[in-house]
């Protein structure tokens, strides 16, 4: 069954330069291994398209059963050079919430 | 135990927050974080304008405000509030309440430093293209050095009613404290990470006590009077996070949780001066109402550099906007930006970027963002940048004449056209800590 990843998860996103990172988080712990099968670098490259220029990084926190993404080269330059409305990647977060994941 | 609250979360959070961290229940710490890495240029040219100038100009009169709770109280303030002039700072909270004792560190500002690294042979590349920062050389607004909780802790050995540091660490804030009062070693790894982890997840204010948090949003309560955050630290190295009793917002292992992920590169490795802190050691319960216990952190040794934080002049920036109305806003907001981008061109005008954001559409989450396909109003929002003042002035005066001259329907125009704004861009390398040596002065 297919449903968007908001459904089993939330999020936090911010800023560190030019790199956003997305902290995803299950809200129960069961799922946890739904989000370490589904949200791949691959699929969160594709879900944000042209917005991410570099490569997508994942660190796993399985005591927090929480993924950490980081979005390289995403926030057009970063901080003060950026001409994006969202230069600190706030909203990025909430935006995963919409990728369409498969749930057991 | 020990109580240590964050009432500011940057320069510019709410006011209101340090007052009532003291006003609502017992603290034995306030801690306040000023700085954002870009406010350390905005200060230098303060500074350079007028040199009794270069500190969080709030911070004074927020302490004037707070002066007889404190002594009465024996609560005392821990504040990267003085930016580059923390002298100055000390100062004018002297003048604002005259029977404190104040305590400053030095040591952080390098900004004079620079071409003695250079000479020294440290290239300082930017931690994130590689370049070397001789290529800035002549642009550079401001250089600190990050730097960690001891010297804090040391300035709070001298009896200090309020410490004032410049570029400290926003987690050493609340680990300092923590260094002082426990008698915490150098390498004390795991309980130094653990109070760093403490300081991270204060170290934003309210975005860990129900601030920008996803889980139940609309239901937590109060946030019209959110309370701020406080740590009950013990010796041991495990704490809890906490909130004043009757305060809103709401403190929850999911608060917390998302606040444990925001702005966190590896989190094994969360390095900082004073030591390497692993996040995946963490263990979060929820012990009652607004109540986490966090214990089980360990860490690692502190890395053999420091993290320098510079700013430069980069350029120059203008981002316009206009509004298009219903039928066919998307439409006629695109078509005006094909318009401005052919007069740019043909004025032989070239900048380092052109971008155009629909707002309304996908302005925040560019590809990822819900289809819209028939939105009621668009702000059309473009942005320049490039190195030539003029350039970028010129791209200015390229959006109102839309209103006539371009689709139908455009309005939102009222404040005039957009400024042309210098970009201060932010740099960091890594610089060997032995060239850092920070001096606590007591000023009375």
């Amino acid at each position: 069954m297919r449903k968007p990843l908001g459904d089993i998860a939330h999020t936090r996103s911010g800023d560190k330069g030019d790199m956003c990172n997305i902290g995803v988080i299950a809200f129960k712990p069961e799922d946890y291994p739904i989000i370490l099968r589904e949200v791949t670098p691959d699929r969160v490259k594709q879900h944000f398209g042209d917005l991410v220029k570099g490569k997508v990084q994942r660190y796993e926190l399985p005591n927090i059963q929480a993924i950490n993404l980081l979005l390289h080269e995403s926030l057009g330059g970063g901080g003060t050079v950026s001409l994006h409305i969202d230069a600190q990647g706030k909203t990025y977060g909430a935006a995963l919430l919409r990728m369409e994941i498969e749930v057991d | 135990m020990i109580r240590i609250a964050n009432g500011q979360g940057f320069w510019g959070d709410w006011l209101e927050a340090p007052v009532r961290l003291v006003d609502q229940g017992p603290i034995d710490y306030l801690v306040l974080d000023y700085l954002a890495e870009i406010t350390m240029s905005i200060l230098q040219k303060q500074k350079q304008e007028d040199p009794s100038l270069g500190y969080a100009r709030d911070f004074p009169p927020l302490i004037g405000r707070l002066a007889k709770k404190l002594k009465e109280r024996g609560i005392k303030v821990v504040a990267n509030a003085g930016g580059v002039n923390p002298t100055a700072c000390a100062r004018a909270v002297l003048k604002a309440a005259p029977g404190l004792k104040v305590a400053v560190v030095h040591g952080d500002d390098v900004f004079s430093r620079i071409d003695e690294f250079l000479g020294k042979g440290y290239e300082l590349r930017d931690m994130d293209t590689g370049a070397p920062i001789s290529t800035i050389r002549n642009q550079i607004l401001s250089a600190n050095a990050y730097i960690g909780a001891f010297p804090l802790a040391e300035a709070l050995d001298t009896g200090a009613d309020v410490v004032i540091a410049g570029r400290s660490t926003d987690t050493a804030l609340t680990l300092g404290p923590m260094v002082h009062k426990f008698k915490w070693k150098p390498d004390d790894w795991h309980k130094l990470a653990a109070g760093t982890i403490a300081g991270h997840i204060i170290e934003c204010g309210a975005q860990c006590s129900g601030g920008n948090c996803q889980v139940d949003w609309e239901n937590i309560p109060d946030m019209a009077n959110v309370g701020y955050p406080i740590v009950e630290a013990e010796p041991d190295g495990t704490f809890t996070v906490t909130k004043h009793a009757g305060t809103g917002g709401r403190v929850h292992s999911d608060t917390v949780k998302e606040q444990l992920l925001y702005e966190l590169g590896d989190p094994k490795g969360y390095l900082t001066p004073d030591c390497s802190a692993d996040f995946t050691s963490i263990h979060l319960e929820d012990t009652g109402a607004d109540r986490v216990r966090v214990s089980g952190i360990t860490g690692g040794p502190k890395p053999p550099t420091l993290k320098l934080s510079v700013s430069y002049t980069n350029g120059w920036k203008a981002i316009g906007t206009l509004v298009y109305s219903w039928p066919q806003a998307l439409d006629k907001a695109k078509a005006a930006d094909r318009i401005v981008r052919a007069r740019l061109k043909s004025l032989g005008l070239s900048f380092e970027e052109i971008y155009t954001e629909f707002f309304g559409v996908n302005a925040c989450q560019g590809p990822a963002a819900p289809p819209n396909p028939d939105p009621p109003e668009i702000q059309l929002r473009i942005g320049v940048r490039g190195q030539d003042r003029k350039t970028v002035d010129r791209f200015t005066r390229e959006l109102i004449p839309l209103v006539l001259n371009g689709p139908p329907g455009a309005t939102g125009f009222g404040d005039g056209r957009p400024q042309a704004r210098e970009i201060v861009a932010y740099w960091s390398a890594l610089l060997p800590r032995e060239e850092i040596t920070t001096r606590v002065e007591v000023i009375s």
